[in-house]
């Protein structure tokens, strides 16, 4: 985010601090400045156009789970350096800085919530962790997520936001996707609903494995949904690419998702659709 | 044929070899004479080739005049009947199926495939895929799975395509969907990496219970020039990005990510397609037959168990 005059003149440093606090914040869609909490309020909605800014892990569990409540599975999975990855940066380093800055061991949380009453399996992506890539503990996990939700009966509503496949595991995370996917069938094969919820953005390995294999697809608006990234596939055919390409609209009208749904009418529309196909709550 | 600077020792030895071969034909004294110059080449050719560096082998499995998919074909089948299409909207020449008789007994069969002139390369779109050529990979798959036909293929890629039309056309759907349909598939799959096997749309085609590659086979998540443009700003590090991302056969050997290294003959696959063929066609033959024995639902929980497995954390 840039403000338009980020030193104000005149302003002394205490002042500018409280600047910092976030106070007041700029919308990226209309450049409004509003008051921070008009935002957090409205799960970083932007009250006056719309725009949608990134929700936080618990923001969605808040929004769309009764109470905010998740019973949190396999939460001690972390992630480990099985190619002695480094760039720069040794893998390891990456992991504890994104730890730290995420609050939790990897880049997925997922477990048994309840939606209007009904129980379901959840899985969150965390892009703050890493971009949200996958690497053996997310694959693990959204294997775990399709399995438990085979064994207890449970629909799955998944949320991506990620980058794709996160490239310091290499080959292994490549893996994950044929592994995820091989699961998501298991619940197919037992009859059971997989929402598959596309965030901004779901890109590469994640949105080629089972991003797109949801009984239904919903995006929120403009989410950025694809196979390549934008400068991939730029500086492959070395054009520029159209306005709104490969955003949620787009994908809507070549039929790869069913919905585009607004944030705010998220948990409504999740809740109508696993009424029309259940499990049906018994009891 | 295109000549790697570092294969030059290695393509003059071995033709010397074949210029002694040709001499002895028609002269029969040079017969024992030919036996050990031609043990002596071997041996010498794996000792250069012994120390190469990863991004060596990217460079061979790249390699022009490498066997291809269809190169494969002629040699280990018959009766090949290639099939087009994806019935949905286009053919795409970058990925060939078919049936064909793998020692007798039906097979389908799914391989990437380059070309070799330029415009053959066009045409082929270099062996990188659009939808429509991993949704006839999949129709393929579940045409196989109902007729009970074992399923081989050869992966031979850059990578699925990235462009405005692949987008379009659900590139990321229909990846996805060739791994669902792998992974439902009742018979038994061999996936063979050939050459480079990169990764989403080489794993469209690598979702087996057995995945061999070849000596000097590559299997990555992402292409070390990519991967360098990604960390460094700078695609020329792709040297120093293959060795870091463990993409040749023996670290996929230890990662688990394949089951067996095809051997390749001296100086590589296409210094001899022929044996190299030969090679190939034992470990698909081993393979099958140690698959022949599970009913089609051990064959589906083989294949979910032999991924299921793959990774690493801490638990």
């Amino acid at each position: 985010m840039t403000w338009p005059q980020r030193k104000p003149a005149g302003l002394d440093a205490s002042e500018k601090k409280s600047f910092g606090k976030g106070v007041f914040r700029k919308c990226d869609g209309c450049d409004e400045t509003l008051p921070a909490e008009d935002f957090e309020v409205n799960f970083e909605v932007c009250p006056k156009c719309g725009k949608h800014h990134k929700l936080s892990a618990d923001g969605w569990r808040e929004l769309v789970l009764d109470d905010g409540k998740l019973d949190e599975w396999d939460a001690h999975l972390a992630p480990t350096d099985p190619l002695q990855f480094t760039d720069g940066k040794a893998y390891p380093d990456r992991i504890a800085t994104a730890q730290k800055n995420a609050g939790a061991k990897e880049a997925i949380e997922i477990g048994r919530g309840h939606l209007d009453g009904r129980p379901i399996a959840w899985g969150s992506f965390l892009f703050a962790f890493m971009g949200g890539s996958m690497g053996s503990v997310v694959g693990e996990k959204i294997t775990r997520l399709f399995e438990r939700a085979v064994t207890e009966r449970l629909p799955v509503v998944l949320l991506q936001a990620s980058g794709g496949a996160r490239m310091q595991e290499g080959i292994l995370s490549l893996m994950q996707m044929a592994k995820t996917v091989g699961a998501r069938e298991r619940l197919r094969d037992a009859g059971l609903p997989f929402m598959s919820v596309l965030l901004h953005p779901t890109t590469g390995g994640v949105a080629a494995s089972f991003a797109l294999l949801g009984d239904v697809n919903i995006a929120e608006p403009k989410a950025l949904i694809g196979f390549a990234g934008p400068r991939v596939i730029e500086s492959t055919i070395r054009q520029t690419l159209p306005e709104g390409f490969q955003r949620s609209e787009f994908l809507l009208a070549h039929g790869m998702i069913d919905r585009i749904c607004s944030r705010l009418e998220m948990k409504r529309e999740l809740s109508v659709l696993l009424g029309h196909l259940g499990p049906q709550a018994h009891g | 044929m295109y000549v790697l600077p570092f294969e030059k020792p290695v393509v003059e030895l071995l033709t010397r070899v074949k210029d002694l071969r040709e001499l002895a034909k028609s002269d029969q004294r040079l017969t024992t004479e030919l036996r050990r110059l031609e043990d002596k080449a071997g041996k010498l050719a794996r000792e250069l080739f012994a120390d190469l560096s990863p991004w060596q082998k990217v460079q061979l499995s790249r390699h022009p005049n490498r066997p291809y998919t269809l190169d494969y074909v002629e040699t280990l089948f018959t009766d090949w009947m290639e099939l087009s299409g994806d019935r949905r909207y286009a053919e795409d020449a970058a990925i060939v199926c078919g049936l064909a008789k793998f020692h007798g007994k039906s097979v389908a069969v799914v391989g990437h495939q380059k070309g070799r002139s330029t415009k053959d390369k066009v045409t082929r779109n270099f062996g990188q895929a659009h939808p429509e050529g991993n949704r006839k990979a999949c129709r393929i798959y579940e045409m196989a799975s109902r007729f009970g036909l074992p399923i081989l293929t050869f992966i031979d890629t850059p990578g699925a395509y990235p462009g405005i039309g692949a987008e379009e056309r659900g590139q990321s759907e229909a990846i996805g969907a060739c791994l669902a349909a792998m992974s439902r598939a009742e018979v038994p799959i061999v996936a063979t990496i050939i050459g480079e096997g990169g990764s989403g749309g080489a794993l469209a085609l690598g979702v087996a219970n057995r995945v061999h590659v070849l000596e000097y086979g590559t299997y990555s998540v992402i292409s070390p020039e990519g991967c360098a443009s990604i960390l460094w700003k700078d695609g020329s590090k792709a040297d120093e990005a293959a060795t870091r991302l463990k993409i040749t056969a023996p670290d996929l050997l230890r990662l688990g990510v394949v089951d067996c290294i095809v051997d390749e003959p001296a100086g590589g696959a296409h210094q001899d397609p022929a044996a190299a063929a030969r090679l190939v066609d034992t470990a698909l033959w081993t393979a099958l037959r140690e698959l022949e024995g599970l009913s089609p639902a051990e064959l589906v929980a083989d294949r979910y168990q032999r991924f299921r497995a793959i990774g690493a954390l801490l638990a």
